[in-house]
């Protein structure tokens, strides 16, 4: 297939891509000092059938790399160094042989396939218009097309006839993602490029998104360079990972080791702060902030983060060096036969660090490097007897689709938020979480079910009763760089909620200050703008917003999932100590990652197709949950640690025909139900399930106490004979 | 106006340029007629069609009237008709624009069916109607003419950023804050239709012009012994090529004017995304 | 689908009524035909202009909406009544579509069709000589009002013919008056007189255009699909037109309605100025004259015309981009 194409001598041993001195600079063309390098010298080997991980926050020039390892620039970058693919180098080479090696030897699979996709053509043509360019002779258009449903079948998308024939809008994001992989392996290229293939997804739809794409590197024998800031998928998935931070690889090593010793000070920190699902645990929070492209001063451009860096690391930039064996540190006998053993199989040189004195912080182990936020601390229990801050039973929501029709987008929620407590509302997109939260914040009638809010029934309200319930109810939106006015200074976005509910200009003005140190910034930060502030700041600021009116409840959207992983760690901390104040509000959390709802919340409510399905104490529903659909949740979560790999379940595809308006409405994508014999299918099928068992699940036949994991086809199986 | 301040700080020239074309200009129209010893109805029998020289600076028509007086009373029915325009379209635009975007419903219905009715013929035409009745009313009636039929493409506009506006989360967040309507269209809304707001006030300014202009041109503006750019223009056109000087100072003075706004406009434009702006009109 | 296009179709029926309601409004108030019959020497007795009015039911004792309905009755049916000299408007309307319809669809289809290929060169040549001197030009032409352009052009083709020696470029009328020769001269002879006032309706569209379709396409040349389209292996030019044409051209769309009022309002002073018999000439003409059923004919075919061209550039939205398609 393919083929055909001319390289240079040594092909047989060269590796499947190898980068060095890579150097991108953004901007050019535009008026001078808004030139940024924001590719530093980057060194990466991919080798033939292997699989990098390449690992950053975002702004550490991940995006850029990849595309930089099929010569691609976005407009307006210029690259230098050398990237050779297959032993030909494409650094220099005339548009006309790059474009043959492009779509052929190597392939990318791009971060946000809503803009990667041509909007006016069929996925189908899309697909076909790759074999297209490379086939000789060339297939007919019918021909493409035909082939085409037969690649998006093997990347598991369920009626790939129907999906050929969409136009990209039409499909969800996840089968977006399979086909911009369908399209990737069409030539069975030698390298796929992966750039954040699962990055705002579902957690069972990124299963299967990483499913698709390890059948499709194990059908093409492809080497795969998977770009993502996600460490969990990392660890999930790759052999070897590489770190970048402000443009360079800062620690390259095999994926175990890498997790289990790392020792550049900001890789030891990124792993130590990200939040992990079988444990609420302390997480470490790393000061500052990444440095904008261009903006890295000389000497180690992590230096001013660092907590154990030396006047040496501000002048000189250290370069990748093999890691030596650690000589300092209290004993780890058996951590360092361990080291001593790979060391003695030549492992050691592959691991790598840009650092001069790597493993500084070794004896404190990762976390230690970094102060560590307080460890998850049990909250005093609501008095019995209270009234509850929120109480949501049997709400129904309707949405007005663009059509004219209506969507049911809430079908049943039950939920309670106890005062003083923090819950969490859990689900993926399209649960209904967001129109739950819309319905509570209205503080209107809701169209079916009733709604209290701090012991108030919103269908009761009058006008000015709303209005001044607003001062006790507070709401923090998605993504803070949107929530906040870009034209207002923080002092004037601090002071509106207090406006709104008549404070006097000088209560206003004393209260500001407080706020601002509560959220732990500065005072001098009130007279400046929001642009002004990094993302994790934003989100402070907008949470310092909402305590001003000091609320009894608050609601919190997807608090940090606009943040990288290093600042939302800090978030989270912040957010931990405030609700666990004795005279903290109440808070619903809504949020679709389970890591973070495991490091805030007491207590979790599942939602799935507008119900909620199951809810339980926090330790309890993240361990041993009973409904399949939390199952399957959680089994999909990976864990950033490549030691405990584990198949991911990737659930079901639905099956077709499975008419949900009667009876459980999970049932068309429960394994469990699959199994059932046919009589007590039945009761699946015309009885809709109530509250069953300790954790309330609405299903009629719940799993035990026990954790083990649904049935359901494993995602990435991995390949044990890596390590 | 800080922002202004920023950006004419950011492209200079061609800004400046612009601003100093409208200085002089203004001063020309305003202060011109007390250097110059002619009034533009006076008729000097001894000089018919002369060319421009030390009496008549820019020369004299077919019938001995100085053309430096004419077309200083000219520009300066122009100037004050496009100053008095851009200020009405521009709050009519922006008040109608954000009542139909943000407050929606039945307001949104009537105000957006309006628009577009006023959009269905083109504008000069109800204006040349229009026009015919107003021959003694003064500039003021036929700025308010130009006016009423200027503003409808920009509201449609601000409209639709006012709806995109609407559903901004900082905005939604207001809104759950308890704070009142009136306060978020004025907090919120119109500070961030601001830039656009003054961009679409140098266009109209332009258009203003040309389109009184234009009407005179056609014989349906100002009547003589009134003279404006666009009579002046009709009256020599025909011996433009014989008697350049008649025809070059009028159009000369109605390009400069165009020429300058423009270059303001652009300059403010640029900050703008036009395909967006322009995208945005489209409901 | 079906139920949004028929929706859109009413709304434009209803709009057409509006319109022809209001514009019949305007022109009642504004113009006076009594001033006209008045003022012929000698002044005709008032009995008499009374009758004359009421014959062409122009009365102004009767109330507009008496008058109105009764023109909106004989309209509906086809007949939009007399001018002022008593001959029918159909016909006077059959013989001047022609020619404002020929100067309309050349003027659209050039202004657009130029407009947009200068856009796309502008944006792939970002920076360089030809996209600044087009920036420069185009700001220029936009600084222009339509009928300095048209004196300018006009000018400018007598000062070129008396430096010839003989008319190279004529531009009086749709035709030389007597022109002989065959078919293919004759053809020629009209092209010769479409050159300028083709020029002057379409030189500011084409400015306008191109502006608009240079951000338009260095919008796409930024997206990310063009990137997956070269990842895929097409080289960067194939890319551009197979992937990023068609998307650049859908923001247009919404340009193209209002386009068009320009273009007709500057087909006005084409016409007027060079000499064309077309409608736009007719409206001045009637205007003055206080011919109301006359204004109001035209302002009606400028109304279809305008909501015709909102309608077309609707449906090329539609085939442009199958996501508005829902």
């Amino acid at each position: 297939m393919g083929g055909g194409t001319e390289v240079s001598d040594g092909t047989d041993q060269a590796p499947a891509l190898d980068i060095r001195g890579l150097r991108v600079v953004v901007g050019a063309g535009r008026a001078e000092g808004e030139e940024a390098e924001a590719v530093r010298g980057v060194d990466l080997t991919l080798r033939r059938g292997e699989v990098l991980g390449l690992v950053g926050e975002s702004g550490a020039g991940k995006t850029l790399t990849a595309l930089a390892a099929l010569g691609l620039t976005p407009p307006g970058a210029r690259l230098r160094g050398s990237v050779r693919l297959l032993g030909t180098e494409l650094v220099g080479l005339p548009a006309r042989e790059l474009a043959r090696l492009r779509g052929d030897r190597i392939a990318m699979v791009f971060q946000d396939p809503s803009a990667a996709f041509t909007p006016v053509h069929r996925i189908g043509d899309q697909i076909g218009e790759a074999l297209r360019v490379h086939e000789r002779p060339r297939p007919s258009r019918r021909a493409a097309r035909a082939r085409a449903i037969t690649l998006l079948s093997d990347t598991g998308v369920p009626e790939p006839e129907r999906v050929a024939l969409s136009f990209p809008h039409q499909l969800s994001g996840g089968l977006r993602r399979r086909a911009m992989i369908a399209m990737a392996v069409a030539n069975r290229p030698d390298v796929i490029v992966a750039d954040e293939p699962t990055s705002s997804l579902d957690v069972t739809v990124q299963a299967r998104v990483l499913a698709a794409l390890g059948d499709a590197r194990e059908t093409t024998g492809a080497a795969l360079l998977l770009v993502s800031h996600d460490l969990g998928v990392v660890a999930q998935t790759a052999d070897r990972v590489a770190v970048m931070y402000a443009g360079r690889i800062v620690e390259t090593a095999p994926a175990r080791e890498l997790f289990a010793r790392p020792r550049m000070p900001y890789t030891a920190g990124l792993l130590s702060a990200a939040p992990r699902v079988d444990a609420a645990h302390a997480l470490s929070r790393v000061p500052g902030t990444q440095p904008a492209p261009g903006k890295a001063g000389t000497g180690c451009a992590f230096a001013p983060r660092c907590p154990v860096s030396r006047p040496e690391c501000r002048v000189t930039d250290p370069a990748l060096a093999a890691v030596t064996q650690p000589e300092r540190g209290p004993g780890r006998p058996a951590a360092r036969a361990a080291e001593r053993a790979r060391a003695a199989a030549g492992a050691s040189a592959e691991h790598l660090a840009a650092c001069l004195y790597p493993g500084a912080g070794e004896g404190a182990g990762g976390g230690g490097l970094f102060p560590v936020g307080p460890p998850p601390a049990a909250r005093p229990r609501a008095t019995a007897g209270a009234a509850p801050a929120l109480r949501v039973t049997g709400l129904a929501a309707t949405h007005r689709t663009r059509r004219g029709g209506r969507l049911r987008a809430v079908r049943h929620v039950d939920l309670t938020v106890a005062a003083g407590e923090t819950v969490a509302l859990v689900g993926e997109s399209g649960a209904g979480k967001s129109t739950t939260l819309d319905r509570i914040i209205a503080l209107t009638a809701p169209e079916a079910g009733r709604i209290e809010v701090l012991g108030r029934d919103t269908a009761k309200l009058t006008r000015a009763e709303a209005h001044r319930l607003r001062g006790r109810v507070q709401i923090v939106l998605q993504d803070p760089a949107t929530t906040l006015d870009p034209r207002m200074k923080i002092g004037a976005i601090l002071a509106e909620p207090l406006q709104a509910q008549r404070v006097p200009r000088a209560e206003i003005a004393a209260r500001t200050p407080e706020l601002l140190a509560e959220v732990e910034l500065g005072g001098e930060a009130a007279d400046r703008y929001p642009h002004e502030f990094s993302g994790g700041q934003q989100q402070r600021i907008a949470l310092a917003r909402a305590l001003a009116v000091r609320p009894e409840l608050l609601l919190l959207d997807e608090p940090v999932s606009a943040l990288d992983v290093s600042v939302q760690a800090g978030v989270l901390d912040l957010l931990r100590r405030l609700t666990s104040a004795p005279d903290g509000p109440a808070c619903l959390v809504v949020s679709h990652d389970l890591t973070v709802v495991r490091q805030i919340a007491d207590r979790v409510v599942v939602m799935h197709g507008g119900r909620t399905v199951e809810s339980g104490p926090t330790d309890t529903l993240l361990t041993r949950p009973r409904h399949p659909y939390t199952r399957t949740l959680l089994w999909s979560v990976p864990r950033p640690d490549p030691g405990a790999r584990r198949p991911l379940a990737a659930p079901l595809a639905p099956l077709s025909g499975c008419d949900t308006t009667t009876g459980c409405g999970f049932r068309a994508q429960c394994g469990a139900y699959r199994e059932l014999p046919s009589e007590q299918k039945r009761l699946c099928e015309h009885e809709a399930p109530g509250p069953n068992g300790p954790t309330g699940a609405s299903c009629h036949f719940p799993y035990p106490d026990d954790a083990t994991p649904p049935p359901g086809r494993p995602a990435w199986r991995g390949r044990p004979g890596a390590h | 106006m800080s922002g202004v301040r920023a950006w004419a700080a950011g492209r200079p020239a061609a800004a400046r340029l612009g601003l100093a074309l409208i200085a002089l200009l203004c001063l020309y129209a305003f202060v011109g007629p007390h250097l110059s010893p002619h009034s533009p109805t006076d008729i000097d029998y001894t000089a018919l069609s002369a060319g421009p020289g030390a009496r008549h600076w820019f020369g004299t028509n077919r019938i001995g009237q100085d053309v430096f007086a004419q077309t200083a009373r000219g520009l300066q029915k122009s100037l004050l008709i496009s100053v008095s325009v851009s200020a009405a379209t521009t709050a009519l635009a922006a008040l109608v624009g954000t009542c139909a975007g943000y407050f929606g419903g039945w307001t949104d219905h009537a105000l957006t069916f309006l628009v577009d009715l006023l959009l269905v013929v083109p504008g000069f035409l109800v204006l040349v109607v229009v026009a015919s009745r107003l021959r003694n009313a003064g500039w003021p009636a036929y700025a308010a003419a130009i006016a009423a039929l200027g503003w409808m493409v920009t509201a449609r506009a601000v409209r639709a950023m006012a709806r995109s506006l609407r559903e901004r989360p900082y905005v939604r967040a207001a809104r759950h804050m308890g704070v009142r309507p009136l306060r978020i269209v004025r907090g919120h809304l119109l500070p961030h239709l601001a830039p656009f707001l003054i961009t679409h006030a140098t266009i109209a300014a332009a258009a203003a012009v040309v389109a009184e202009a234009g009407l005179s041109f056609v014989g349906f503006g100002v009547q003589p012994p009134d003279v404006s750019l666009g009579t002046l223009m009709a009256d020599s056109a025909e011996v433009a090529l014989t008697y350049p000087w008649m025809f070059f100072f009028p159009t000369g003075m109605l390009l400069c004017f165009v020429l300058a706004v423009n270059l303001v406009g652009e300059a403010l434009r640029t900050r703008l995304d036009p395909v967006a702006a322009w995208a945005a009109v489209r409901r | 689908m079906a139920g949004r296009v028929l929706r859109r179709l009413a709304r434009s029926l209803l709009l057409l009524l509006a319109s022809a309601l209001v514009s019949y409004a305007v022109a009642t108030a504004a113009l006076s035909p009594r001033a006209y019959f008045e003022d012929r020497t000698p002044r005709p007795p008032t009995v008499a202009v009374d009758h004359e009015l009421a014959a062409l039911g122009l009365d102004d004792r009767t109330p507009v909406a008496e008058r109105f309905t009764h023109w909106a009755w004989r309209a509906a049916h086809g007949d939009l009544g007399r001018t002022l000299d008593g001959e029918s408007v159909n016909a006077e309307f059959g013989r001047r579509i022609g020619v404002s319809a020929r100067l309309l669809l050349v003027g659209t289809v050039v202004g657009t069709g130029l407009g947009v290929l200068a856009g796309v060169w502008a944006a792939v040549r970002k920076d360089r000589v030809p996209d600044r001197a087009m920036t420069l030009l185009s700001f220029l032409i936009l600084s222009l009002p339509t009928f300095v352009l048209a004196l300018l052009l006009k000018d400018g083709a007598l000062c070129f013919n008396n430096s010839v020696g003989h008319t190279v470029i004529r531009y009086t009328g749709e035709s030389t008056p007597g022109a002989t020769g065959g078919l293919l001269s004759r053809l020629g002879d009209r092209a010769v007189h479409l050159t300028l006032p083709t020029a002057t309706v379409a030189l500011g569209l084409v400015a306008a255009y191109s502006r608009y379709q240079r951000a338009a396409t260095l919008d796409v040349l930024a997206a990310g699909h063009l990137l997956t389209a070269q990842a895929k292996g097409l080289t960067p030019g194939r890319a551009l037109l197979r992937h990023g044409l068609r998307v650049s051209l859908v923001p247009l769309t919404a340009f193209l309605s209002f386009g068009f009022l320009t273009l007709f309002t500057g087909s006005v002073f084409a016409e007027q100025i060079f000499g064309w018999p077309g409608m736009g000439s007719w409206f001045l003409e009637a205007a003055q004259r206080g011919d109301v059923n006359s204004v109001v004919a035209v302002t009606l075919f400028a109304a279809v015309t305008v909501l015709l061209a909102g309608l077309l550039s609707d449906l090329l939205l539609f085939a442009l981009d199958p996501r508005v398609r829902g």
